[in-house]
C-alpha cells in the first residue's frame, strides 16, 4: 500500500515536471491550470473544510499582484513615479532586478495578503453564513473600485511591468515552475494539516460552531489563522500572475470578481468540496470545459460558463469526490452500517 | 484633498446645489427601492437571495428599448409591456432553477443565482450589444414642457425623471395594495410566516412561490424600463442594482416597507452626496462600502445582544 503510494506520487510529480516540455505549446495554459488548481484548494480550507463560504477570496489575489508588482517595482525604482509615467518612459529591470524582485514581491504578497485576512477577518468572521459571503464579495468589488481611484498604483489603468530580459519561452517555463511548486507546497502543507488537531478543529466549526465554541476550541482564532494561511497562498499566486501578465488593471484582471472570484468556488462544487483531491480534479474538470468552450464556442463562452455554475449547484452540488463516496463507500475507507446503508458518508 | 474640501466648500456656499442633489438621490433612490422591495419580497417569502435581481432590472430595460426602437412603441408603454415580459421570464427561472434551490442552504441559492446573473448579463450583450442605451422620453405631445428650471436656472428638473418617479410611486403603491388585499397576496404574505402552516391550511406554497418570484421580476423590469428613459442601460450595469438592492434590504431588514423605502431614498441620496464630493468615480464603491458599513454595523448590535445574554 505504501508502496503503490509512494510510486503514486512519485509519477504524479514526474508528469508536473515533464508537462512543460512535452507539451511545450500549451505552457500558458497549464500555468493558468495550476493557478486554479491552487485557489480552488485555498478556497476549499474555509469554504470545504471550515464551513465559510468566502465569495471575496480574489481580494487576495488582486491584492497580491499589486503587492508584488510595487515591491518588485519600489526596489527599484521611484512607483509613484513609474506609473505616472504608464509605461512611458525608459525602466528596465535587468535580470538581477528581476530575479530578486521576483522572489522578493510574491513573498511579500503573501505575507501582505495573510495580515490582511488577519484584520478582514476580525471583522468579517462575525457574519455567518450568506451574510459572511455577502461581506466578503462586497470587500473585494470595494477593494477593486478603491484600487481603481488610486493613482499611486496606476489608477484604472494598472500597472505594466517590466519584462524580464531572458528568452521569453524561458520566462513562461520560469513563471509554470514557480505556480508548480507553490501548488505542490500547498498540496503537501494541506495533506499533513487536514491530518492534526487542528485540521479537526476547524471540521468541527464547519459541522457546528456553537458546539465547537462550548467545547472550548477558540473558534475566532482558528477562523483566522485558516482564512490567513490561504490568504498567504493566494496572494502569493497573485504575485506571480502579476509577473505572468506583465501588465494588469484592477476590475478586469486583478480584483476580477466575476471571473476568478467565482470560477475557484465552482471548481471546489465541481471536484466536491471538504476533500483533499476534489479542489484538484474540479479545477482541471473546469478548466478543460473553459478551454473548449472559449475556442469552440467562442462568444457563447460566458453563457456556457453561467448555465456551468448553475447546473453544478443546482444538481451537483457534491461534487465528482461526492458522487465517488456514494457510489463507492469503500474506496474511502468508509464502511457502512446495515442499519444506516443510505446515510451520509463521514470520514 | 483639497479637492474633496472644495467640494464640500461649494455645497456650503451654495446650498442650493444641496437641494439638486437631494433631488436626484430620492429620484433615483425611488427606483432602487422598486429593485429592493422585490428582492425582500423573495428573501422573506421563499428565503432566496437573488443576485440576478439587477440583470432583472436591466432585461426590463432592453425590452423596453428594443420595442421603441424596432415597433415603435411609446417608451411610457415600454413600462406594462417590460412588466409582463419580465414576468414570463420570472417565471421561467423559477421553474427552471429557483424551485430547486428554495429548500436548500442559503449559500446554494446565493451562488445559483450568481450564475444566472452571469448568464443573463451574457446574453444581454450577445443580442443588444455592450454599447449603453437610453431612450428620449418626449412628453410634449402630454402638453408638457421637456425641462423645468427651478432657482435661476441651477436647478434643472427633466419632466421625464419627474414622470420616472411618479410611475415608480404608483408601481409600489400598487404592489401594496395588492399583497394587502388581494386573496394572492395574503397567501404570499401567509407563506412568508410559515410554509408548512400555510400549506396545511390549503395553500398552494408551491404556486405562491412562482408567483411571488414571477411578481419580483416583473417589477424590477417595469424599474428598468423606467430607467432606460431617465439614465441609461448596459448589459453589464446589473450587478450594481443587485448590490443596492442588498444593501437596502440589508439595512431595512425583511418585511420592513417603510424601512425598504426610506433606505432606498437615503442611499439614493448618500451616493450622490458621496460622488459629488469623492469624484464620480468612487459611485460604485460607495455603494460597495454602505453595505460594509451596514454588515458590521449589524454586526455590532448583534455583539451587544449576545453580552446582554451572557
Amino acid at each position: 500500500m505504501t508502496m503503490q503510494k509512494t510510486s503514486f506520487y512519485a509519477i504524479l510529480l514526474a508528469i508536473i515536471v515533464a508537462a512543460p516540455f512535452l507539451f511545450p505549446d500549451f505552457t500558458t495554459q497549464l500555468a493558468t491550470l495550476w493557478l486554479f488548481i491552487i485557489v480552488a484548494m485555498t478556497w476549499d480550507m474555509t469554504g470545504g473544510q471550515m464551513g465559510y463560504n468566502s465569495l471575496g477570496n480574489i481580494f487576495f489575489y488582486g491584492t497580491g499582484m499589486y503587492v508584488a508588482a510595487v515591491i518588485a517595482i519600489g526596489l527599484v525604482y521611484d512607483v509613484g513615479e513609474y506609473t505616472g509615467a504608464s509605461g512611458g518612459g525608459r525602466y528596465d529591470f535587468t535580470n538581477e532586478q528581476y530575479i530578486i524582485g521576483f522572489i522578493l514581491g510574491t513573498l511579500g504578497a503573501g505575507v501582505f495578503c495573510a495580515l490582511s485576512a488577519f484584520v478582514l477577518g476580525y471583522v468579517l468572521f462575525g457574519l455567518r453564513g450568506p451574510y459572511f459571503a455577502i461581506g466578503t464579495l462586497g470587500t473585494a468589488i470595494a477593494a477593486g473600485e478603491l484600487v481603481s481611484n488610486w493613482d499611486w498604483v496606476g489608477g484604472g489603468q494598472g500597472i505594466t511591468l517590466p519584462v524580464y530580459g531572458g528568452d521569453y519561452d524561458q520566462t513562461k517555463l520560469f513563471i509554470y515552475f514557480a505556480f508548480a511548486v507553490v501548488g505542490v507546497i500547498l498540496f503537501i502543507f494541506l495533506k499533513w494539516l487536514y491530518g492534526t488537531r487542528f485540521g479537526a478543529a476547524i471540521n468541527a466549526i464547519r459541522d457546528d460552531e456553537e458546539k465547537a465554541e462550548a467545547m472550548g476550541l477558540r473558534t475566532l482564532r482558528y477562523k483566522l489563522w485558516t482564512w490567513a494561511m490561504s490568504a498567504f497562498f493566494v496572494g502569493m499566486v497573485g504575485g506571480i500572475s502579476a509577473f505572468q501578465l506583465i501588465s494588469f488593471e484592477p476590475l478586469e484582471s486583478a480584483y476580477q470578481t466575476i471571473n476568478l472570484g467565482i470560477f475557484m468556488v465552482v471548481c471546489v462544487l465541481l471536484g466536491g468540496k471538504g476533500t483533499l483531491w476534489g479542489p484538484i480534479i474540479g479545477a482541471i474538470m473546469f478548466q478543460v470545459f473553459k478551454e473548449v468552450t472559449w475556442n469552440y464556442f467562442l462568444g457563447w463562452q460566458w453563457v456556457a460558463l453561467g448555465a456551468l455554475i448553475v447546473i453544478t449547484v443546482v444538481y451537483f452540488q457534491d461534487g465528482l469526490m461526492g458522487w465517488l463516496q456514494q457510489k463507492k463507500p469503500e474506496w474511502f475507507g468508509i464502511r457502512i452500517d446495515q442499519k444506516e446503508a443510505a446515510s451520509e458518508a463521514a470520514k | 484633498m483639497d479637492q474633496i474640501l472644495g467640494n464640500i466648500d461649494l455645497l456650503i456656499q451654495f446650498p442650493v446645489v444641496n437641494l439638486k442633489i437631494i433631488i436626484d438621490g430620492v429620484m433615483i433612490g425611488a427606483l432602487f427601492a422598486l429593485a429592493a422591495y422585490g428582492l425582500a419580497l423573495v428573501w422573506g417569502v421563499m428565503n432566496v437571495k437573488n443576485l440576478a435581481q439587477g440583470d432583472f432590472v436591466i432585461g426590463g430595460g432592453y425590452v423596453s428599448w428594443w420595442l421603441a426602437n424596432n415597433v415603435g412603441l411609446h417608451p411610457l408603454l415600454g413600462v406594462p409591456v417590460a412588466f409582463v415580459v419580465m414576468w414570463g421570464i420570472g417565471w421561467l427561472t423559477y421553474k427552471l432553477v429557483i424551485s430547486r434551490v428554495i429548500e436548500r442552504d442559503l449559500f446554494t441559492s446565493l451562488l445559483a443565482t450568481f450564475g444566472l446573473a452571469i448568464m443573463y448579463a451574457q446574453l444581454m450583450n450577445l443580442m443588444f450589444g455592450s454599447d449603453t442605451q437610453s431612450l428620449v422620453l418626449d412628453v410634449s405631445i402630454l402638453g408638457l414642457q421637456n425641462n423645468y428650471y427651478f432657482a435661476d436656472g441651477l436647478i434643472d428638473l427633466p419632466a421625464a425623471k419627474v414622470i420616472g418617479v411618479v410611475l415608480a410611486a404608483l408601481l409600489a403603491t400598487g404592489v401594496i395594495l395588492f399583497m394587502k388585499r388581494s386573496r394572492m397576496g395574503q397567501a404570499i404574505r401567509a407563506t412568508a410566516q410559515d410554509a408548512r402552516a400555510a400549506r396545511v391550511l390549503g395553500i398552494d406554497t408551491e404556486k405562491v412561490y412562482a408567483f411571488t418570484f414571477s411578481l419580483n421580476s416583473a417589477i424590477c423590469g417595469a424599474a428598468g424600463a423606467i430607467i432606460v428613459m431617465v439614465w441609461v442601460i448596459q448589459p453589464f450595469y446589473g450587478i450594481t442594482y443587485s448590490v443596492r438592492a442588498f444593501v437596502i434590504v440589508t439595512a431595512a431588514g425583511l418585511g420592513n416597507l417603510p424601512g425598504v423605502i426610506a433606505a432606498g431614498l437615503g442611499i439614493g441620496a448618500a451616493e450622490q452626496y458621496g460622488s459629488h464630493i469623492f469624484g464620480i468615480g468612487y459611485q460604485q464603491a460607495i455603494a460597495v462600502m454602505l453595505l460594509l458599513a451596514v454588515l458590521v454595523y449589524r454586526l455590532l448590535q448583534q455583539k451587544r445582544n449576545r453580552q446582554v445574554l451572557q
